[in-house]
């Protein structure tokens, strides 16, 4: 008796999860995709975005993410090898640093974009800019992303450095050619928690990409992101709603098909280091 | 000098063959001391490691053979608390030294492990890997250094086919076999093997067992193992290692036939005869 309501339980919960995914997909494309077409994904916004579409704000969502993943890979994954590699355990240095990364980890995304209101639009004279907003974004995923590759790393066999070293291996090769590929599943699974929350952001972006709808013509350029686009409609613009369920379809598309991208080229990196 | 001179070596070419097992110091030991922070491990160990000849060094566990292992390529530099003194003379040259070239070393000396631990790599990387750090840079020459190696160990036949897929997928025999072929393919000198067969299941371990003693000549062999049996088997010089007082020492080293037919020291004879450890 109790067995079967275990499973019961079980089955249960984990049906409850699924539905509530597909009442908000499924609310969306019922609200939202008689909207979608071409020429919605293409066209500018027009009368505050109740009519015309949503290109520009296409072009600046993946502006603001490529800044986010050109300036939060390379450098998070050197971070996580330092980590990693170069720390001994229990020292206090990598100790501070990793208890520091997973108290920004849990910061909330407003505040993120207070700072980079302050440091990158102000101090540093971006204004409101895709730049300013994408750097703001790589603050916020490199905490994640670095403690996802490092745990990644610390996973590797003990064996395999030893194995390298004792072939008489510099550091650097081992770490290149066998630890970062005996990582990749977790380094890519920490790419896409930081597509997905950077894709997902709308408060850290407010204050520093701004909101403006027009074409950007440089990293310079304010531009308004899919997740600020929605929240625009949603909020402030009557009669914008149909839209508004139109562009979350198009960001839910978007983040998987960013994930999609970013394990196929993991996957691709791991199979061309590991069986050239 | 000894009846293993005549065995034929139908593995990989003859004639590069040193003179099988040459009494002379290749390697000279001197009070040699590893302590790992405050505790000390293995206490002033000296001996002589033949040219040529398998060393088979015995005793029971924790009693400083793998740190003697370690210390001798100066893989011990890995941990940052290992402290090793004393002197180890590599062909009249001083390896302990502050200045030495641990990564030349390093494939002068190589080194198999208990547990097989190929790369997560294809067959062929995982030998053309080191080759390549160690500045091999034709491809050609790189394939058929590769291919010999494995010759040299028996596995070409088996792997041929399959150099492209991973060595994961290699039984634990083979592994640890690739292993060896990846220590052979940088044409060390000195061969250093930490239980080579202890993980592996009894006909696994004959082969590679045999395949040590094919070695024998062309390289320098010290080998630790727990199984005396093998060690008589397969090695012309023995040293057997005992603890004290939690610190590990050598208690007797000579001839391998000498040391099990007519050990001088009674913890040797005890050992040797099952009373203890």
């Amino acid at each position: 008796m109790t067995e079967r309501l275990f499973t019961w339980t079980i089955w249960l919960s984990a049906a409850l999860v699924a539905a509530a995914l597909m009442w908000v997909i499924g609310d969306l494309f019922s609200l939202g995709a008689a909207h979608l077409s071409l020429d919605f994904l293409l066209s500018a916004p027009r009368d505050a975005g109740r009519s015309g579409g949503i290109g520009p704000i296409l072009v600046a969502t993946v502006l603001i993410i490529g800044v986010t993943l050109t300036v939060a890979l390379p450098l998070g994954l050197m971070a996580a090898v330092w980590l990693a590699e170069f720390t001994v355990r229990g020292d206090a240095l990598g100790n501070a640093i990793r208890l520091s990364l997973d108290v920004m980890a849990g910061v909330p995304s407003i505040v993120y974009g207070l700072f980079g209101n302050a440091f990158f639009s102000i101090y540093l004279g971006m204004g409101f800019s895709i730049l300013s907003g994408g750097l703001t974004l790589a603050c916020m995923v490199l905490p994640v992303f670095i403690r996802t590759s490092e745990m990644g790393l610390a996973a590797v066999s003990d064996a395999w450095r030893q194995g390298a070293s004792a072939l008489g291996m510099t550091r650097s090769a081992a770490i290149w050619h066998i630890l970062l590929p005996a990582a990749s599943p977790a380094i890519g699974a920490g790419i896409m928690l930081g597509i997905g929350r950077a894709t997902a952001e709308t408060a850290a972006l407010i204050f520093t990409s701004g909101y403006v709808d027009r074409m950007p013509e440089s990293l310079l350029d304010s531009g308004r992101s899919l997740s600020v686009h929605i929240y625009d409609l949603s909020m402030n613009v009557t009669g914008g709603d149909t839209a508004a369920h139109a562009s979350a379809l198009v960001l839910i598309a978007l983040i998987i098909v960013f994930n999609l991208l970013a394990q196929w080229f993991t996957d691709r990196w791991l199979h061309r280091r590991q069986l050239a | 000098m000894n009846k293993h001179h005549t065995s034929p070596f139908t593995l990989g070419s003859v004639d590069e063959a040193q003179p099988c097992c040459v009494p002379a110091p290749q390697l000279e030991v001197r009070a040699l001391s590893v302590s790992y922070g405050d505790r000390k491990v293995l206490d002033t160990v000296s001996l002589d490691i033949y040219r040529g000849c398998i060393t088979a060094l015995i005793g029971p566990s924790g009693c400083g053979k793998t740190s003697f292992l370690s210390a001798i390529n100066r893989l011990t530099d890995m941990l940052p608390t290992a402290k090793v003194e004393g002197s180890v003379r590599f062909d009249d040259e001083e390896i302990l030294n502050a200045g030495v070239d641990t990564l030349q070393l390093r494939r002068r000396i190589g080194m198999i492990f208990q547990k097989p631990n190929p790369f997560p790599l294809s067959i062929r990387r995982n030998l053309e890997l080191p080759l390549r750090e160690h500045g091999v840079r034709k491809p050609r020459e790189r394939s058929e250094r590769a291919e010999q190696a494995l010759r040299d160990v028996g596995l070409w036949n088996e792997v041929k086919d399959r150099l492209g897929s991973s060595a994961m997928a290699l039984s634990g025999g083979q592994q640890q076999r690739l292993c060896i072929a990846r220590a052979l393919v940088l044409k060390p000198e000195i061969l250093l093997m930490d239980e080579p067969c202890s993980a592996l299941d009894p006909m696994s371990s004959a082969v590679v067992e045999e395949l040590i003693t094919r070695l024998r000549g062309r390289y320098t062999i010290v080998i630790v193992t727990h199984n005396l049996a093998q060690a008589k088997r397969v090695a012309n010089y023995a040293g057997f290692f005992w603890m004290t007082e939690r610190v590990g020492k050598l208690i007797e080293f000579g001839q391998s036939q000498r040391l099990f037919d007519a050990p001088t020291h009674a913890l040797t004879r005890a050992y040797i005869s099952g009373v203890s450890g």
